[in-house]
């Protein structure tokens, strides 16, 4: 047998080359997110059970009093409020979202187009100028309090700002586009004709709404979950520009450990809270999908 | 059979919801009154003032450094990832390596933020501008990886193929073919990385230190501290600014802006 023309010496010749390829394309960014992401992830856990020190840095040695300080009813209250900012906020995003999603998916395709620019574009926007617009306009001397008044619905004294009811009325506007996008394109490839079938078997239109369409784009509801519910979790900025003292969710208080306390392990137990919360639905939509899918993760690959 | 007008009607709506504060801005920039509210007469004594802030433009020439450099990085990072995500896309190793480029994209920022912090201080680096790149890089990759790798699925590689049997070797026929037809996804995949890292508040905060501000920290300290109709005008600005850079997005990739909002 001759060195070159056998198939198997070939075949080895070939493999460490394509392997050498696949680790010299793979390396820089494995590299850099095992680095910058993963481990300063892991690293959370670990400083968290250091102690703080004085000169807002981390200390030496091993305490477990940080952890034990999230006991405080302080911390409980704050993690329910955001628990419940996050649910309330999912389901008004989801209760626009499904119609506008709808609605575009049924325009005609010229419409179609144009429309999903104007859910689109708004968004492209600063993240903090949006906030910032609400604020000026839900200012005492804005537009919205002023035609509330007029109207007779709201109070003269009363103020529109600085309150939950705002904190959720701009976290649905931040998030509500991520909804849209989802649920629209799942109804855009649903097949209608089911609804049609439905209503012809007898269904009235809300049952076959909620028993055909529905389950129908089932996926881009729950992308529509995750993409609303995540975020409003961690959310931060919104409710310190536009919320009150009564209004503080997790994502303020880790922020206050840090930029008023610098209290760097307190803010990492802080974040340990707030990394289980996210996990738990991650998990949960993982666990739902795989029953019937394949997972978000590797479904997204093709999209 | 009749559809019913409901969706149509919420539609109409929350397209209202998303602009009116956009369009109340814009107007508000060119409002003469200090204080907002009731309508004083138009002017642009607002934008005039803007050119008398040396921070606002000191802030402004950091960020567009910052995301000049993160774009950079990313782009080559995110490429050579979405190469062998797509390359090797059957591999163990790959497997690992896109959970590694999706997770990002679901953490809440706050948490990047702080753990990069935590990071930073624990391995003794100095908080600034070098720190924000490395932040910014990090979230951006992700980015950049999943619309280039979009792009490479409708790839026709077998243009790639016809090359080598030409006689090209891998380097010229990845210089010569496969990064020209790419180019309007790099294109697209770079705008979205500026954007994000000219745009990003949360994390650049967390890392930012005291020396370091950039446009977006310092309409934050501007919010904080009250000038509203500067801000106002400002943000006029940013906005002509993004809109630009959405029309040319979406000049460059039929598709961009739908995958920059992943």
């Amino acid at each position: 047998m001759t060195k070159s023309s056998s198939p198997r010496r070939l075949r080895k010749w070939a493999m460490p080359k394509k392997r050498f390829g696949e680790w010299f394309l793979t390396l820089p960014s494995f590299v850099w997110l095992l680095l910058f992401f993963f481990v300063p992830t892991a690293l959370v856990f670990v400083l968290a059970f250091r102690p703080a020190d004085p000169f807002g840095g981390i200390g030496r040695g091993w305490t477990t009093a940080t952890i034990r300080a999230l006991a405080d009813p302080q911390y409980l209250i704050i993690a329910g409020r955001t628990l419940w900012v996050s649910l309330l906020t999912t389901a008004i995003c989801l209760g626009l979202a499904v119609p506008t999603g709808y609605a575009i998916a049924r325009a005609p395709l010229r419409r179609r187009n144009f429309l999903l620019m104007l859910v689109i574009v708004p968004f492209w926007t600063s993240f903090l100028i949006r906030i910032f617009a609400w604020k000026s306009i839900l200012h005492p001397e804005g537009l919205i309090k002023k035609i509330l008044v007029t109207l007779g619905w709201v109070s003269p004294q009363a103020s529109l700002l600085y309150n939950l009811g705002a904190v959720v009325l701009v976290t649905v506007y931040t998030f509500l586009p991520f909804a849209v996008l989802p649920i629209y394109a799942a109804a855009e490839k649903f097949d209608y004709r089911l609804i049609e079938a439905a209503r012809d078997l007898g269904a009235r239109p809300f049952q076959a709404f909620r028993a055909i369409f529905l389950p129908g784009i089932r996926q881009g509801l729950m992308t529509a979950v995750l993409v609303v519910f995540i975020p409003s979790l961690g959310s931060y900025v919104i409710p310190d520009i536009v919320g009150g003292p009564g209004s503080e969710l997790l994502g303020n208080k880790i922020a206050q450990r840090v930029f008023v306390d610098r209290n760097l392990p307190l803010a990492g137990a802080l974040s340990i809270v707030l990394i289980l919360a996210v996990l738990a639905p991650l998990l949960a939509v993982l666990v739902l999908q795989r029953k019937k899918e394949r997972p978000v993760i590797v479904r997204a690959e093709g999209s | 059979m009749k559809r019913s007008r409901f969706p149509f009607l919420v539609t109409g709506a929350v397209l209202i919801f998303f602009w009116l504060p956009i369009l109340v801005l814009i107007i508000q920039s060119f409002n003469a009154a200090r204080f907002g509210g009731a309508w004083q007469g138009f002017s642009f004594k607002w934008y005039a003032r803007l050119f008398h802030e040396p921070a606002i433009w000191e802030a402004a020439r950091n960020t567009l450094l910052i995301a000049l450099v993160v774009t950079l990085v990313s782009l080559v990072l995110g490429t050579t990832s979405a190469l062998a995500l797509h390359r090797f896309a059957k591999s163990r190793l790959q497997r690992f390596h896109y959970t590694l480029i999706y997770t990002p994209l679901v953490v809440p920022e706050i948490l990047m933020g702080i753990s990069l912090l935590m990071a930073f201080v624990a391995a003794g680096l100095r908080l600034g501008m070098i720190t924000i790149v490395l932040a910014h890089v990090t979230f951006c990759i992700s980015y950049v990886a999943l619309v280039v790798l979009g792009r490479l699925q409708d790839f026709d590689f077998t243009i790639v193929e016809a090359a080598r049997d030409l006689g090209a070797n891998g380097w010229t026929a990845a210089r010569r073919i496969l990064l020209p037809m790419l180019a309007p996804g790099l294109a697209a995949a770079g705008l979205i990385a500026f954007t994000l890292s000219v745009d990003d508040f949360v994390i650049t905060f967390f890392v930012a230190g005291p020396g370091a501000t950039t446009l977006p920290i310092r309409v934050y300290s501007m919010i904080k501290h009250g000038a509203t109709p500067l801000i106002n005008a400002l943000s006029t600005l940013l906005l002509l600014v993004t809109f630009g850079t959405v029309f040319l997005s979406q000049r460059l990739s039929k598709s961009g802006a739908m995958e920059g909002g992943i």
